[in-house]
């Protein structure tokens, strides 16, 4: 199906959503209202038409200035190779987004590695801990506004510049 | 004193035999995890009910770094998100780079990437197999494995100085040309290589104890495959012929000729470690394949287009994909149209390899547990970046 097929799609179950406009590309990126999520991605998966059997990568960015937290879903279909990036925003504050692991197996880890990084909180997720930093770690290492601590259980994170020596 | 051992063997329980489930720890410094990862083991007797795989180790926050140092600073540190083939992580986050900005590489440019990148393939994938046969016991495999691999490097190591941490790959296209007769050297490599894939597979593939090891174990249907996102070798184990290479061409690829192999469960069942293990042996006969036609073919030409040396990209977002060593990595890009992205997101195979082990493990020997390890070729900076 071609990108404007699954648009229309989506916007046809989805009108209140699935934003009107879409973008063009070898993803093309359709943008959807952040309590949907699940709903539009089991849609995606589970209309045969549709049939994106794999979720490729989920990412977090941290758009301070716009004081919100975007997510991507880049959904693949092996079964009739065709591929579509979702894109939604959730507030900067209290960013909630529905889980989508129980769709996808491997959006249990990058759902675990967003909450990590960016601390985005996947409602229903069946277990979400820190993945990638310690579990006692303070704080979300990829929002622009995180200071790194001087230490780390009494290990320091600074360090002289070699360059003045 | 010493305990009288009394111990009622009819009697489940206190006072008789032990039959909770016990937790194990393999890890995160084992010999055969490939770098430092740990599992949280479960296990009833020698049968795991479920190996939990714990990441970060070897979590050096690169995807930050990628924020603070900008697009041209941040080559060499792909380098590092894997090391055992560094090239096409370089071409991955030139890609993105390029793709975000509109540049167009010169086509010797792409013959130069796609030389380094075969190169990096047939050496980690040497690297994959020989560390198979060590994990299932045979040491020998592997020495000769290293052997080819070294000789592989010191090609790498004509081409951009560097042997592990390439840094060979430029936004635009690459460092430098190819250096003085590098063609015909590299031909020769490859005459005097390609019968001695022969050879590894007398001396394992085909070994009697070696397939035993291998086959039947935590075989993978390619309906799972595809729901836990594994790619690359992983995927096309499970007998789905799917190569980012072919089916989405990037860069020189669509000029080649060359086969997809796929696991066919010629030993035992589809998409178990065998098949993983052999599709792995048969790419490397096809990346000599494209090597024989780059190197024959290159065209003549600059290798890196002209790029300003202050890169701003216009805003944007863009997910590019390279067929790496393990599988098609996915390299999500985020500019804002200042000399730094706003974000960088690596995908690898190893990651979505690594999140697999905890539902595959389940009802497996504990011996088994190495070899899917191995089979899967998990390489643990990959995981944790």
């Amino acid at each position: 199906m071609d990108a404007d097929g699954i648009h229309r799609a989506l916007r046809e179950k989805f009108a209140g959503a699935v934003d009107p406009d879409w973008v063009a590309g070898e993803w093309p990126i359709v943008t959807v209202g952040s309590a949907s999520v699940a709903e539009v991605c089991r849609l995606l998966r589970d209309e045969p038409a549709l049939g994106f059997d794999c979720l490729s990568n989920l990412s977090g960015v941290d758009r301070k200035d716009d004081d919100r937290i975007e997510v991507w879903y880049h959904l693949l279909s092996y079964r009739h190779r065709h591929q579509v990036a979702l894109r939604t925003t959730t507030p900067r504050l209290d960013p909630v987004l529905p889980t989508v692991s129980h769709l996808w197996p491997i959006a249990n880890w990058l759902e675990r590695e967003c909450w990590d990084l960016l601390g985005v909180r996947f409602v229903d997720h069946p277990d979400l801990r820190r993945l990638l930093m310690p579990e006692d770690w303070v704080g979300h290492p990829l929002r622009k506004d995180f200071v790194e601590p001087d230490e780390y259980h009494g290990i320091s994170t600074r360090r002289e510049s070699l360059l003045k020596l | 004193m010493s305990h009288a051992i009394d111990i009622d063997l009819h009697r489940e329980g206190p006072g008789g035999l032990e039959t909770e489930e016990m937790t194990l720890n393999m890890g995160p410094q084992h010999p055969s995890t490939h770098g430092v990862l740990r599992f949280v083991v479960k296990a009833d007797g020698e049968v795991m009910r479920r190996a939990i795989p714990d990441i970060g180790y070897l979590h050096r926050s690169i995807e930050k770094i990628a924020e603070k140092v900008g697009y041209h600073g941040f080559m060499p540190y792909t380098d590092r998100v894997d090391y055992v083939s560094a090239m096409q992580c370089n071409q991955g986050w030139a890609m993105a780079c390029e793709k975000l900005a509109g540049i167009e590489v010169p086509r010797r440019g792409e013959y130069c990437r796609v030389i380094a990148s075969e190169f990096g393939r047939i050496a980690s994938h040497l690297i994959s197999v020989g560390a198979t046969g060590m994990d299932m016991g045979a040491i020998t495999p592997f020495t000769h494995a290293i052997r080819e691999r070294e000789y592989i490097n010191d090609i790498l190591e004509e081409l951009c100085g560097a042997r592990l941490t390439f840094n060979y790959m430029r936004i635009g296209g690459c460092a430098w040309d190819l250096p003085p007769g590098f063609a015909k050297r590299a031909i020769a490599y490859l005459d005097r290589f390609e019968p001695l894939i022969d050879e590894y597979d007398e001396l394992i593939s085909f070994n009697k104890i070696y397939v035993e090891r291998l086959a039947n174990v935590a075989p993978i249907t390619a309906e799972r495959a595809i729901s836990w996102n594994l790619v690359g070798p992983n995927l096309r184990g499970s007998g789905v012929r799917y190569d980012v290479r072919r089916d989405v061409p990037y860069s020189a690829y669509p000029e080649f000729e060359f086969d997809v192999p796929v696991g066919t469960g010629e030993r035992g069942t589809l998409g178990d470690c065998y098949d993983r293990y052999m599709v792995r042996m048969r790419e490397i006969r096809q990346s000599c394949r494209i090597l024989r036609q780059a190197l024959e073919g290159i065209p003549a030409g600059p290798v890196v287009a002209k790029v300003p040396r202050t890169f701003k990209p216009a805003p944007g977002a863009v997910h590019v994909r390279v067929e790496a060593s393990r599988g098609d990595m996915g390299w999500f890009a985020v500019s804002d149209g200042t000399a730094f992205p706003v974000r960088v997101h690596i995908r690898t195979g190893s990651y979505a390899a690594m999140a697999a082990i905890e539902e595959l493990s389940k009802g497996l020997m504990i011996a088994d547990l190495v070899a899917v390890i191995a089979s899967l070729d998990i390489v643990a900076p990959e995981v944790d970046r």
